[in-house]
């Protein structure tokens, strides 16, 4: 089945891995609405072409990895997007910025 | 009737092969297939049809013939042309009664207007009171082989093979690339569906054989090349990952098919083409065969297939069976030649066919009439990978899209294209060398794709940045090859005559049927296939998705290449499910205490994969014996983290939804977990043994789901805490000893712990050794609302701690109690079960957790949709209820209604021991939640009865008074 670049063990069968989903920042609890909030817990944008996505490789190193995959062909890589398009939640990016 | 031997034949005439056919006794050669043996011995008719029970002979003589599938002793629809002949096999033809001569339900014919396609939608419908009648007599006609009971189901284990390079096809293009990749320093998998290697050489002339004699025999002189013969590519899913079906009907029965499972770089599709059909008035009767079956039968197994011909060729490969023919001693009285007008109009006869009326109208009587209409392209694997071939109808077959392809799928062969047998083999080989050098760039990224072992991949010579290539694969010019283009040779376009025939053979469905459907608004490949089961039966369309799809275009008023063709899916052929299933891991799970559960009657509960005692023969005397002197549990399963680290705490505060940052070392608190939608997660508790060392208990089925969770929010959101998670479920045998007595029990156990409840209170740890074992975890905690401590003692152990408290305490009255005796004691105290009492939507304040929720904390998981659902007081409310009836224990579930407005559940139900009646916990809606509101429950069995909501959760000692002495 899928390929994917597992960074720590290789490129490993998708079966040993559990599928977490499309990568999108959590909002900060404090400040979004409950529009926002379910739009990050239910809405995914769910796109046709290359996505950055988290697996879980349950039957291996047992890290949380970030690939992109394509979603038509099911090509995997390991992740490329800007960095901007994937800073982290809110509360990482104010941890970064704070240094 | 056999011939004298022949060049190319694969029969062993040393070795006779004796078997019976519907009764009598044949003798075959070791090499026959259960056909070529029967046709050998004049048997022209194997099969009766599934709809019309007509009778049917040879058409393809090869695995994919419709007409030849038989019973082989137990096994049915066995692939007659394609299994080899056994001694002592008992061959049966199937669909037949009473005899395949004979076939009464051949009366179908008779009835055949009222038996179109799709008749079973208009027919047999009403009255619907007939309809078992009709079942039954449907039953009696239904097509397929006989099944027996007492089959034993084979487990053959699978094999996992990761070939640089897989090839799927032998013949000469198989062949070639093969070899091609192997001398470029790959691992090739070659797989031939045949029982040998050669494709079409096999029944071809003598040059054909010498080739093949040469290309097989380097093959098997190439240590790099593994060949599995008798075996088929099933499918090609994402990234190459390869089913491989391989027979080994050497082995016969548990072991006869195997399912091999490859991850391959690159795979090599070189499937040949199938020959395909005519369709014609006629075209089903046992006599009328395609030129392959001839050539087939006459060189490989020496079998004269009639002794008057009439043929139909639009093609060399026709021309070289009339050669064939005449060598063989058949009379070829009459060839039309497609390319020349020719044409077959009908062909009659009742057994097998007499007649045949060609173009011009003569008649020609006949035994054999042999048909090369043109060639089928079995694209199937490159659809799988993504390709959408197109139909070249110049060439009269459909050509793989070679841009679609993804780069590590590649074809060759007939399939590629035309030309002379060396430009066949010369693309081929340039294939194969391709193949392997991307196979090599693919094994390169994949290398490179691991971080952690730089040094390796800067060891992988790359000489896209210029390094020097290593021994091994091959890539000095490590361009992409060019590949040598192959010529498309024209070829009439014969895909239905002029009158009406069979297109689908083994669901009986004429052109006739296609149009009807085509008329009645299913106007398209895939709906005309859907109402008249077209392509859906064994062959999977091979050979008659064409035909069909080009009467479907005619009747449209189209094109082939606009019509297109149904959905090739795998598998390719059919695989036992047993093959499939392979062995079954079914593991189980025993605490170490398993031992004295078995040996005390303790009858078994499964909860996941664990075997738990859900008790030892009365639940309620086990209950009773809690609440008065002193039980013991096993709680093994109980999920068990060990969390280490400076930031522990704000883990802890970011799971839970209370406060953790204050808890002392040697203090345990009770914690529920939400979920970032606020519903109910898992609870548990958590004690702090140290200055940054921490257990946390979670709910047993939530114990891997518990640590995902953790390990989530510490390696994706904050990966700068320092926190260690160690799973120790397993580590540690846990068992819980409750009851007014426990303290005494333990006091005579334990050594370096103060068991006062001074010195060691209510919800509190501590470590000390117990029965003589050290590093023991002792925390008192109250699940069952006793006085009661929680033991985790390392696993070896814990049989014998488990038999130890036993023993020292039977004065006391000690004995041991299950699960449903746990139940009983819980649910008398109110205490709720995550997925018992809550589910998927139960959000917080719902589980009546108002007391524990603190949204004064930072951010922890949950928390703005439980701060909106305490502001929108919204959901149901989780109540305590006593029954009306002390006698009726609600089945849980029950529902709680009002009218038909359903406003709650009951969740759990026991009937308690310690109070004489029915305890309960339920879901209901919010606004009946007040203490004293009278509710109706709904038994299953339709009866009311009438509830009231209790003050407390807990029915027994609600101000938890026991719990804390």
């Amino acid at each position: 089945m899928i390929l994917l670049p597992c960074p720590w063990c290789g490129p490993r069968d998708a079966s040993e891995f559990g599928h977490v989903g499309e990568s999108s920042p959590r909002p900060d609890p404090a400040a979004a609405s409950p529009a926002q909030w379910r739009s990050y817990l239910y809405l995914r944008a769910n796109t046709c072409g290359w996505v950055a996505e988290t697996w879980y490789h349950r039957l291996g190193c047992r890290r949380f990895i970030k690939v992109e995959r394509h979603t038509e062909t099911n090509e995997t890589r390991q992740p490329r997007l800007q960095p901007a398009a994937d800073a982290g939640s809110p509360a990482q990016q104010a941890r970064a910025a704070s240094g | 009737m056999r011939l004298a031997a022949q060049p190319g034949e694969v029969i062993d005439r040393t070795r006779p092969v004796q078997f019976s056919w519907n009764g009598r006794q044949v003798t075959g050669f070791a090499g026959d297939t259960i056909v070529s043996a029967l046709a050998a011995a004049g048997e022209r008719v194997f099969s009766r049809s599934m709809k019309y029970h007509r009778p049917r002979g040879v058409l393809t003589a090869s695995y994919h013939d419709p007409g030849c599938m038989v019973q082989v002793g137990d096994e049915p629809n066995v692939r007659g042309a394609h299994r080899l002949v056994s001694g002592g096999i008992v061959v049966t033809s199937q669909n037949t009664w009473p005899s395949l001569r004979f076939d009464v339900k051949a009366v179908n014919q008779l009835a055949a207007p009222f038996l179109t396609a799709g008749f079973y939608y208009k027919t047999f419908m009403r009255p619907r009171f007939a309809w078992p009648a009709y079942e039954g007599v449907l039953r009696r006609f239904v097509n397929g082989g006989r099944v027996s009971p007492d089959t034993r189901p084979a487990h053959p284990a699978k094999r996992y093979v990761h070939p640089d390079v897989l090839v799927a096809g032998g013949g000469p293009a198989g062949m070639a690339a093969a070899l091609a990749a192997a001398r470029a320093g790959a691992s090739v998998l070659l797989v031939e569906e045949e029982h040998q290697l050669g494709g079409h050489l096999r029944w071809g002339n003598e040059a054909d054989l010498a080739v093949r004699t040469d290309l097989a025999g380097r093959v098997a002189a190439e240590p790099g090349i593994e060949v599995l013969t008798d075996a088929v590519v099933l499918g090609r899913y994402d990234g190459n990952w390869v089913a491989v079906l391989e027979r080994r009907g050497e082995l016969g029965g548990a072991e006869a098919e195997r399912l091999v499972k490859a991850r391959a770089k690159t795979l090599v599709v070189a499937p040949g083409l199938i020959e395909r059909p005519y369709v014609f008035a006629g075209n089903d009767l046992p006599g009328v065969m395609l030129s392959t079956a001839v050539r087939r039968l006459i060189n490989l197994y020496a079998v004269r297939p009639g002794e008057r011909a009439v043929v139909l060729s639009a093609n060399p490969e026709g021309d070289a069976a009339i050669a064939d023919l005449k060598r063989a001693g058949v009379q070829v009285v009459r060839v039309e030649d497609a390319r020349l007008g020719g044409d077959i109009v009908a062909a009659t006869g009742r057994m097998g066919v007499r007649s045949v009326q060609v173009a011009d109208g003569t008649q020609v009587s006949c035994d054999l009439l042999v048909i090369a209409a043109g060639w089928t392209a079995p694209t199937s694997l490159l659809n799988m990978s993504g390709d959408r071939p197109v139909y070249n109808p110049r060439a009269a077959r459909f050509f793989p899209d070679v841009a679609r392809l993804p780069g590590e799928v590649l074809v060759t062969g007939g399939l590629a294209g035309d030309g002379t047998l060396d430009e066949l083999t010369g693309h081929a080989t340039a294939v194969g060398a391709e193949a392997a050098r991307r196979a090599a760039g693919i094994g390169r990224t994949w290398l490179r794709a691991m971080p952690g072992r730089q040094e390796g991949a800067a060891q992988i010579a790359d000489p896209e940045h210029g390094d020097d290539p290593p021994a091994g694969l091959a890539h000095r010019d490590d361009q992409p090859a060019v590949l040598p283009a192959l010529p498309v040779d024209a070829h009439p376009e014969l895909f239905a005559g002029r009158t009406n025939g069979f297109v689908d053979f083994s669901e009986d469905v004429t052109a006739k049927d296609l149009r009807a459907a085509v008329a009645e608004g299913f106007d398209s490949a895939e709906l005309a296939k859907r109402f008249t089961t077209a392509t859906m039966g064994p062959l999977q369309g091979k050979l008659e998705t064409v035909n069909a799809a080009a009467v479907v275009a005619a009747a449209i008023g189209t094109s082939v290449a606009e019509t297109g063709t149904t959905t090739w899916r795998p598998p390719y052929v059919p695989i036992s499910l047993g093959a499939l299933a392979g062995p079954a891991f079914e593991p189980v799970r025993y605490s170490p205490m398993q031992p004295w559960h078995e040996a005390h009657g303790a009858v078994p509960l499964l909860a996941g994969a664990w075997i738990r005692p859900d008790h030892y023969g009365d639940p309620a005397a086990e209950a009773r014996n809690v609440r008065e002197r002193v039980g013991i549990i096993d709680v093994t399963p109980i999920g068990k983290l060990d969390l280490r680290g400076p930031d522990v705490a704000r883990l802890l505060n970011l799971v839970y939804v209370n406060k953790w940052s204050k808890l002392e070392i040697g203090r345990v608190r009770y914690g529920v977990m939400c979920a970032d939608d606020g519903v109910v997660l898992d609870d548990g508790v958590t004690g702090r043994l140290g200055e940054d060392h921490y257990l946390m208990s979670t709910t047993s089925s939530g114990a891997a789901t518990v640590w995902e969770w953790l390990e989530n929010w510490l390696q994706t959101e904050h990966p700068d805490w320092i926190v260690h998670v160690t799973p120790v479920t397993t580590a540690y045998a846990s068992m819980n000893v409750a009851g007014p007595q426990a303290r005494t029990l333990i006091e005579r156990v334990t050594q370096g712990v103060e068991l006062s409840n001074e010195a060691f209170g209510y919800m509190h740890v501590r470590t000390g050794r117990i029965a003589g074992v050290d590093d023991c975890v002792l925390w008192r905690i109250g699940f069952t609302g006793e006085l009661s401590y929680e033991l985790h003692v390392p696993a070896s152990y814990g049989l014998h701690v488990w038999e130890t408290l036993l023993e020292r305490g039977a004065d006391l009255g000690a004995a041991a109690f299950g699960v449903e005796a746990q139940r009983i004691l819980r649910l008398e105290k109110g205490h709720f079960i995550v997925g018992q009492d809550t589910d998927g939507l139960t959000k917080g304040y719902s589980a009546g957790l108002d007391w524990a929720i603190k949204l004064d904390k930072g951010d922890f998981a949950g928390k703005p949709e439980l701060a909106w659902q305490h502001d929108e007081e919204s959901g149901p409310r989780l109540v305590a209820l006593q029954t009306a009836e002390d006698s009726v224990v609600p089945d849980e579930a029950s529902l709680i209604t009002e009218g038909n407005h359903i406003a709650g559940r009951v969740t759990s139900s026991r009937m308690s021991p310690t109070l004489g009646r029915p305890v309960c916990l339920a879901q209901v809606e919010a606004r009946l939640a007040a203490e004293g509101t009278e509710v109706t429950v709904r038994l299953p069995s339709g009866r009311l009865i009438k509830a009231r909501v209790m003050p407390h959760l807990a029915h027994v000692d609600p101000d938890g008074g026991r719990m804390r002495v």
